[in-house]
C-alpha cells in the first residue's frame, strides 16, 4: 500500500464478517455430524467425504480457471458443497459416483450459472438429485441395520425407517414398527439407516444451534420447515394413527434435520426477506410431507428444497418489504 | 375424454383465442405509416448507436421522412448508406465531415499522480463523486473505463490508467462522450492529427503540481500559429478544429509536451 | 423520576462498535484562534451562500460574509475579526468545490456592533424568534444541515405538537453532543423552549440512546419547571436511532410517510447542538461562529471534544489534539457510518462538522466487492425496509428504472446494509450513484 490515505464511500465501518467467515462457520457446524457419520459408518464416511470435498475443490479450481474467473478470493464454498453432498450419499456408494456427483454439482449446478451467488439451486442438492435419477439403485441401497429392539419386527434390515414405512403403506400392510420414546431417542442419536450425514439429529441440531448463535442462519427457515412438517404429519397422525407415524418420527427420520438446518438455509438459494424465509420453509415442509406420504420416493427433502429453490426469486418479489412509511404501512400511528 | 386431452384442448384453445385477438388488435390499432420509413430503416446499418442524435435507426428514419432531417448524419453507415439514401430520396449526397472521438487527457499513471487510494465501485461516475476523484488533477481521466464500457465497437482501450480511442475503429456514435463524467471526450475531424491533450482549467502552478504533461497556460503555442488555430480558453490552450493546422512548431515549443501529433 | 423508555421499534438497525470511550470523558476544550480560517460558503445542503466580502476587506466577528442564496439557505458569519486574504473555489469535505473565504485573524476577536442580547425572549413574537434564528445563520449541526429558521417556520396550516431534541448521537466515535448535554443542559433546555414557542409545540421530548446514562440524567435533572409536557426518552442503543424518521417513530410511534417530511406528522426534530446555537442566537444575539467537534480515532494522540471556530482546518484541529500517533490510513469528516473520507487535512470545519476521525491502517476496512450471496442481511438491517441486494444489482446493470421502482430514493445512506454485507459490496455507493442518476433522469423529463 502506498502512503496515500484511503478514500471510499461511507460507511467506513464494517461488521467484520465475510463470505469466507460464514463458510468457515458452516464447516465448523457440520463437524459434529461428520463425527457422527464416521462413528456410525466408519471408513465409508471418511472415503465419501474426502472424495466429495477433494473433487469439489478441484472442480471449482479447474472450472474457475477455465471460465477465466478470479482465483484470488477463495471462499470455501466448494468445501461445503463437497461435505453436504457426501452427507447426502448412502455409505456404500462407489467412490467414482461420488466424484461424478461432485463435479456435476460444482461445474453444472454452480459455475455454469456464474459461480457463487448466481446459482439458482443448492449445488450439493443438485448433485444428489442427479445421482438419484442416474443411479437409483446405488443411491437407495443401504447398509445392514440392526434395528434397535423396541422398534421392529425384523432384527436386521437394509432399509431406512422411512423406506420401511413406505413399503408397508404401499403394500397396504400395517406399520412396520411402533414408535415410542425409546425408539425416538435411538433415531435422535443417530442409530438409523440413511445417508451418512443425516442419521444423527442430535449432531445436526448441535451444529444448527452453532449457526444460529453465530447468526449465520436465522430461525425462520428451519423453524418454518420443521414446524410445517410437524403440523402436517401431526394432522395425518391424528386422523389415522394406524397408517401414519407421529410427528416426532417425521421430524427425526430421514434427511429432514440435515435439510432444514443446512440445505434449505443455504443463503444463495433461499429468500432474503424474513417473510420469504417463512414461506420458503413452510413450502419445503409441505412438499416434503406430500412426497413422503403420497410420492414415489420414501424421502422428499431434496426434491422439496430443490423445487422451492426454483421459486425463490418469486418469493423474494412477493414478499418485498414495504418501505418504512410507505402507503398502507402495517405500523399504526397513534 | 382423458384429462390430458382436455387440458391440452383448453390451453390450446385459449392460446388460439389470444393470438386471434392480438392479430385483430394489430390490424385495427396500428397507425398508418409511411412505407418509406421502413425502407430508410432498412438502408441504415441498424447499429442503433445514437450517433445521429436520435434514439435509434428507426427513429432517425422517421425523422428523415417526417421531419426532413439531414441524410448525412449516420456516421457508421459511411458513404454507401449516404449514397443509397440520396438515391432513394432524390437528394444530393453531401457527406458530413467524418469525426472521431478523442480523450483530451494524457495524464497516465506515470505523469499524473493520485491524491488518494480509491476503494470503491470501479466506475468513473462513482469515483468522481467520492472526494472529487482520486486523481490529483480534478479534470483528468480517472481511468475506470466508463467510456470503454459503453463503446459498442470496443474502440476505447485503457492504457496506463487512462482511456485512448482508436480513431480507425471509432464509428462516431458519441456514446463515450455522454458517458464521461469529466467531459473529457470530444468529437474531432478524423483528418486532424494535432491535439492539445489536456482539459485542465487550473492555473499553471496547480497544473504543474498535478500532472507532468498538463497545459500550464504559458501561451507559447498560440504564438506559433497565425490564425488562432490554437487559442487560450482561460488557462487552457484549445485547438480550433474549424481552422486548418499542420505545423510542428506548437508541438516543439510546448514545454510540457501536451500538444501531440497522433 | 427516571427517563421514559421508548416503546416503538423501527425496522432494521445494527450494533457497530462504538469507540465512544476515546473522547467521552474529555470535557469540551476551547481551541485558540488558528493562523487562518477558511470559511466555506457551502455550509449545508442546497445552494452555497454568496460571498459578500472581497480580498483585503477587514471583517469583525459575527459580520455577515456570505448571504443566503434562496429560501433554503442560511447566512454565513465571520468567525473572528481579521482580514480577508482570499476568496476562491475550494474543495469541501463532501468533495465538490465551493467558494470559501480565507480570513487572517487579527487576534482581537472583536465582535461586530449591534449584538443585542434578549434575555426575555418570552416577550418576543414568534416571527421575531424566527428572525433572530435566521440572523444567527443557524443550520442543523447534526446531519445534513437544514437551515433552522426554515424548519421552525412551518406553513401556517401545519400543526406541530411535538418538538424532539435529538441527542441520540448514534454515530460511533462521536461524543460532541454528549458533552454538550452534560455541560450545557440548562441552555439546551432553554433553547428547546424557544423553539417550542416558535412552533407552538406543547410537547418536548429529548431522545437519547440508553448507552449515555449520564446525559440522560443531566437532561432529566435540568427539565425546567415551565416546560409543561417535557420528558427525556431513553432509546435503545442501536444505529441509526438518530435518523429523523426512525427517531420520530421510536419516540411517538408516528410514521413519517415515505418521501414526506416530519412536519406531516406534527413533529420537528432538532439536534441538541443546533438547539444550543439557537439559545445563543436568541438569548445572547450571537450568530453561529463556532461549534464543538469530536476529534478522535486511534491515530489521534489526545482525542478531544474541541470548540473551534468555523473554518478551522482539519490540520489545525489535529495539531491542537497533539498530532497523530503514526501512519494515518483514513481521514473521515463526520462519523464512520455517514462521514466523508478525505484525501488530506486541508479542508476546514463547517456548521455540520460533528467529528473528525483519523484511523490507522489497522482500523481501516478496505474491501473488494464480491457477488451478492443473497444472505439477506442487508434486507434485514435496512431501517427503511429496502432491498439493497436487489438495488445494487439493478444499479450495477445501470437499470435505473428498476431501482426507482424498488424505492432507491428512500435510501438515507445510513450504511447499515454495507456494514453487514459479508460480500463487502459497496452498497451505499451504488445507492448514491443510483439516487443521483434517478434525480437527473427525473429532471430531464
Ligand atoms: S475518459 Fe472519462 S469515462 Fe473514460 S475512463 Fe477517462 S474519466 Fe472515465
Ligand atoms: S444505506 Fe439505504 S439501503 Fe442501506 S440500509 Fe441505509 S437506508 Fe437501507
Ligand atoms: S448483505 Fe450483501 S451479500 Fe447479503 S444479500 Fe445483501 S448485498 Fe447480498
Amino acid at each position: 500500500m502506498s502512503d496515500l490515505t484511503i478514500v471510499s464511500s461511507s460507511p467506513h465501518a464494517h461488521s467484520g464478517t465475510s463470505v469466507q467467515r460464514i463458510m468457515l462457520d458452516v464447516i465448523v457446524a457440520m463437524l459434529p455430524a461428520l463425527a457422527a457419520a464416521i462413528y456410525f459408518f466408519g471408513w465409508d464416511a471418511v472415503r465419501l467425504v474426502s472424495a466429495c470435498v477433494l473433487a469439489c475443490v478441484a472442480a471449482e479450481a479447474v472450472a474457475r480457471k477455465w471460465m477465466g474467473r478470479d482465483l484470488g478470493v477463495y471462499d470455501l464454498s466448494a468445501v461445503i458443497t463437497g461435505m453436504l453432498l457426501a452427507f447426502n450419499l448412502p455409505p456404500s456408494l462407489p467412490t467414482w459416483m461420488a466424484v461424478v456427483g461432485s463435479v456435476f454439482a460444482i461445474v453444472i449446478a454452480k459455475q455454469l450459472f456464474g459461480g457463487i451467488g448466481y446459482n439458482p439451486f443448492n449445488p450439493a442438492l443438485a448433485g444428489r438429485v442427479m445421482l438419484l435419477i442416474s443411479f437409483p439403485v446405488f443411491m437407495t441401497s443401504w447398509s445392514q441395520w440392526v434395528i434397535p429392539a423396541p422398534i421392529g419386527i425384523d432384527a436386521v434390515t437394509t432399509a431406512t425407517p422411512l423406506g420401511l414405512v413406505k413399503t408397508a403403506v404401499l403394500s397396504g400392510g400395517a406399520l412396520p414398527f411402533t414408535f415410542n420414546s425409546s425408539t425416538a431417542l435411538q433415531l435422535f442419536l443417530g442409530n438409523q439407516n440413511g445417508c451418512i450425514g443425516e442419521v444423527s439429529a442430535a449432531a445436526l441440531l448441535l451444529g444448527g444451534l452453532y449457526l444460529l448463535w453465530r447468526r449465520c442462519i436465522s430461525w425462520h427457515i428451519p423453524g418454518a420447515y420443521l414446524g410445517t412438517v410437524a403440523i402436517f404429519s401431526g394432522i395425518l397422525w391424528l386422523l389415522n394413527p394406524e397408517q401414519n407415524l407421529s410427528p416426532l418420527f417425521h421430524v427425526l427420520a430421514g434427511g429432514l434435520m440435515l435439510g432444514a438446518l443446512f440445505m434449505a438455509t443455504d443463503m444463495v438459494t433461499s429468500p432474503v426477506t424474513k417473510r420469504g424465509m417463512l414461506v420458503f420453509g413452510a413450502g419445503c415442509g409441505v412438499l416434503t410431507m406430500l412426497i413422503r406420504k403420497w410420492g414415489g420416493y420414501p424421502e422428499g427433502v431434496s426434491f422439496a428444497i430443490i423445487l422451492m429453490n426454483a421459486i425463490t426469486p418469486l418469493i423474494n418479489r412477493a414478499t418485498r418489504p414495504r418501505v418504512f412509511g410507505g402507503v398502507k404501512s402495517g405500523k399504526k400511528t397513534s | 375424454m382423458t384429462p390430458i386431452l382436455a387440458t391440452s384442448l383448453t390451453i390450446g384453445g385459449a392460446g388460439l383465442a389470444c393470438s386471434g385477438l392480438l392479430a385483430l388488435a394489430a390490424r385495427f390499432l396500428s397507425v398508418e405509416e409511411d412505407p418509406r420509413v421502413e425502407e430508410v430503416t432498412n438502408i441504415l446499418p441498424g447499429a442503433n448507436c445514437g450517433g445521429c442524435g436520435f434514439a435509434g435507426c428507426a427513429n432517425y428514419a422517421e425523422a428523415i421522412i417526417v421531419d426532413n432531417a439531414a441524410i448525412n448524419l449516420c456516421a457508421p453507415g459511411g458513404a454507401d448508406v449516404l449514397k443509397s439514401l440520396a438515391d432513394m430520396l432524390g437528394q444530393t449526397a453531401q457527406a458530413a465531415e467524418h469525426k472521431v472521438a478523442i480523450v483530451l487527457c494524457n495524464g497516465d499513471t506515470a505523469n499524473a499522480p493520485r491524491k488518494f487510494e480509491y476503494n470503491g465501485v470501479a466506475d468513473c461516475h462513482a469515483a468522481h463523486a467520492i472526494g472529487g476523484g482520486d486523481k490529483l488533477c480534478s479534470y483528468g481521466c480517472l481511468g475506470y473505463a466508463s467510456c470503454a464500457r459503453v463503446c459498442p465497437v470496443g474502440a476505447i482501450e485503457m492504457t496506463g490508467g487512462i482511456a485512448k480511442v482508436h480513431p480507425d475503429l471509432c464509428i462516431s456514435c458519441t456514446a463515450c462522450v455522454k458517458a464521461c463524467p469529466r467531459q473529457l471526450i470530444k468529437m474531432v475531424p478524423s483528418a486532424r492529427t494535432i491535439h492539445v491533450l489536456c482539459s485542465s482549467k487550473d492555473k499553471g502552478p496547480a497544473v504543474k503540481k498535478a500532472c507532468k504533461v498538463g497545459c500550464i497556460g504559458c501561451t507559447l503555442c498560440t504564438k506559433q500559429v497565425d490564425d488562432e488555430q490554437i487559442k487560450m480558453e482561460g488557462f487552457l490552450a484549445v485547438v480550433d478544429y474549424a481552422k486548418p493546422l499542420d505545423s510542428d512548431a506548437p508541438i516543439e515549443k510546448c514545454p510540457t509536451h501536451c500538444i501531440v501529433r497522433t | 423520576m427516571g427517563a421514559t423508555i421508548a416503546t416503538f421499534r423501527s425496522p432494521g438497525g445494527i450494533h457497530p462498535a462504538y469507540h465512544k470511550d476515546l473522547a467521552a470523558e474529555q470535557a469540551i476544550r476551547e481551541m485558540p484562534l488558528p493562523s487562518a480560517l477558511i470559511v466555506s460558503m457551502s455550509q449545508h445542503l442546497g445552494k452555497p451562500a454568496i460571498p459578500t466580502v472581497k480580498k483585503g476587506d477587514s471583517v469583525l466577528r459575527g459580520q455577515v460574509i456570505g448571504s443566503p442564496a434562496g429560501f433554503i439557505s442560511a447566512a454565513v458569519h465571520a468567525p473572528t475579526s481579521g482580514t480577508v486574504k482570499l476568496v476562491a473555489a475550494t474543495p469541501t469535505a463532501s468533495g465538490p468545490r465551493a467558494d470559501a473565504i480565507t480570513i487572517d485573524p487579527d487576534g482581537e476577536d472583536t465582535w461586530i456592533d449591534g449584538i443585542t442580547p434578549c434575555p426575555d425572549w418570552r416577550q418576543l413574537e414568534k416571527a421575531d424568534i424566527v428572525n433572530r434564528i435566521a440572523a444567527g445563520g443557524i443550520s442543523g449541526m447534526g446531519g445534513a444541515g437544514f437551515p433552522t429558521h426554515v424548519k421552525v417556520s412551518p406553513p401556517p396550516e401545519t400543526l406541530i405538537d411535538t418538538l424532539i431534541l435529538n441527542g441520540a448521537e448514534c454515530e460511533p466515535y462521536l461524543t460532541a453532543d454528549y458533552r454538550l448535554m452534560l455541560e450545557h443542559a440548562a441552555q439546551i433546555w432553554e433553547g428547546a423552549l424557544i423553539i417550542a414557542r416558535a412552533l407552538d409545540a406543547h410537547t418536548i421530548r429529548v431522545a437519547i440512546e440508553d448507552n449515555k446514562p449520564a446525559a440522560i440524567a443531566a437532561m432529566q435533572a435540568a427539565i425546567p419547571a415551565e416546560a409543561g409536557d417535557a420528558a427525556v426518552v431513553a432509546l435503545k442503543t442501536e444505529y441509526p436511532q438518530g435518523a429523523e424518521k426512525q427517531q420520530i417513530f421510536a419516540v411517538t410511534g408516528r410514521t413519517v410517510p415515505a418521501g414526506g417530511l416530519p412536519l406531516s406528522v406534527g413533529v420537528v426534530v432538532e439536534n441538541v447542538g443546533t438547539t444550543l446555537a439557537v439559545w445563543d442566537a436568541v438569548v445572547n444575539g450571537r450568530p453561529l461562529t463556532e461549534r464543538v467537534t469530536t476529534v478522535t480515532g486511534g491515530s489521534i494522540v489526545q482525542p478531544a471534544n474541541v470548540r473551534a471556530r468555523l473554518g478551522t482546518t482539519y490540520a489545525d484541529l489535529v495539531a491542537f489534539c497533539g498530532g497523530t500517533t503514526g501512519p494515518v490510513a483514513k481521514i473521515i469528516s463526520g462519523g464512520p457510518m455517514m462521514g466523508f473520507a478525505q484525501a488530506d487535512t486541508s479542508v476546514a470545519t463547517t456548521k455540520t462538522t460533528s467529528g473528525l476521525l483519523l484511523l490507522g491502517p489497522d482500523a481501516v476496512h478496505a474491501y473488494e466487492s464480491q457477488p451478492c450471496v443473497s444472505c439477506g442481511r442487508c434486507v434485514g438491517v435496512c431501517p427503511m425496509n429496502l432491498m439493497p441486494n436487489e438495488l445494487s444489482q439493478f444499479l450495477e446493470a445501470e437499470d435505473y428504472e428498476a431501482a426507482e421502482a424498488y424505492n432507491v430514493m428512500d435510501c438515507m445512506e445510513c450504511g447499515c446494509c454495507a456494514f453487514e454485507c459479508p460480500a463487502h459490496r459497496p452498497l451505499v455507493q451504488h445507492m448514491r450513484r443510483g439516487k443521483a442518476q434517478v434525480m437527473l433522469n427525473r429532471r430531464k423529463q
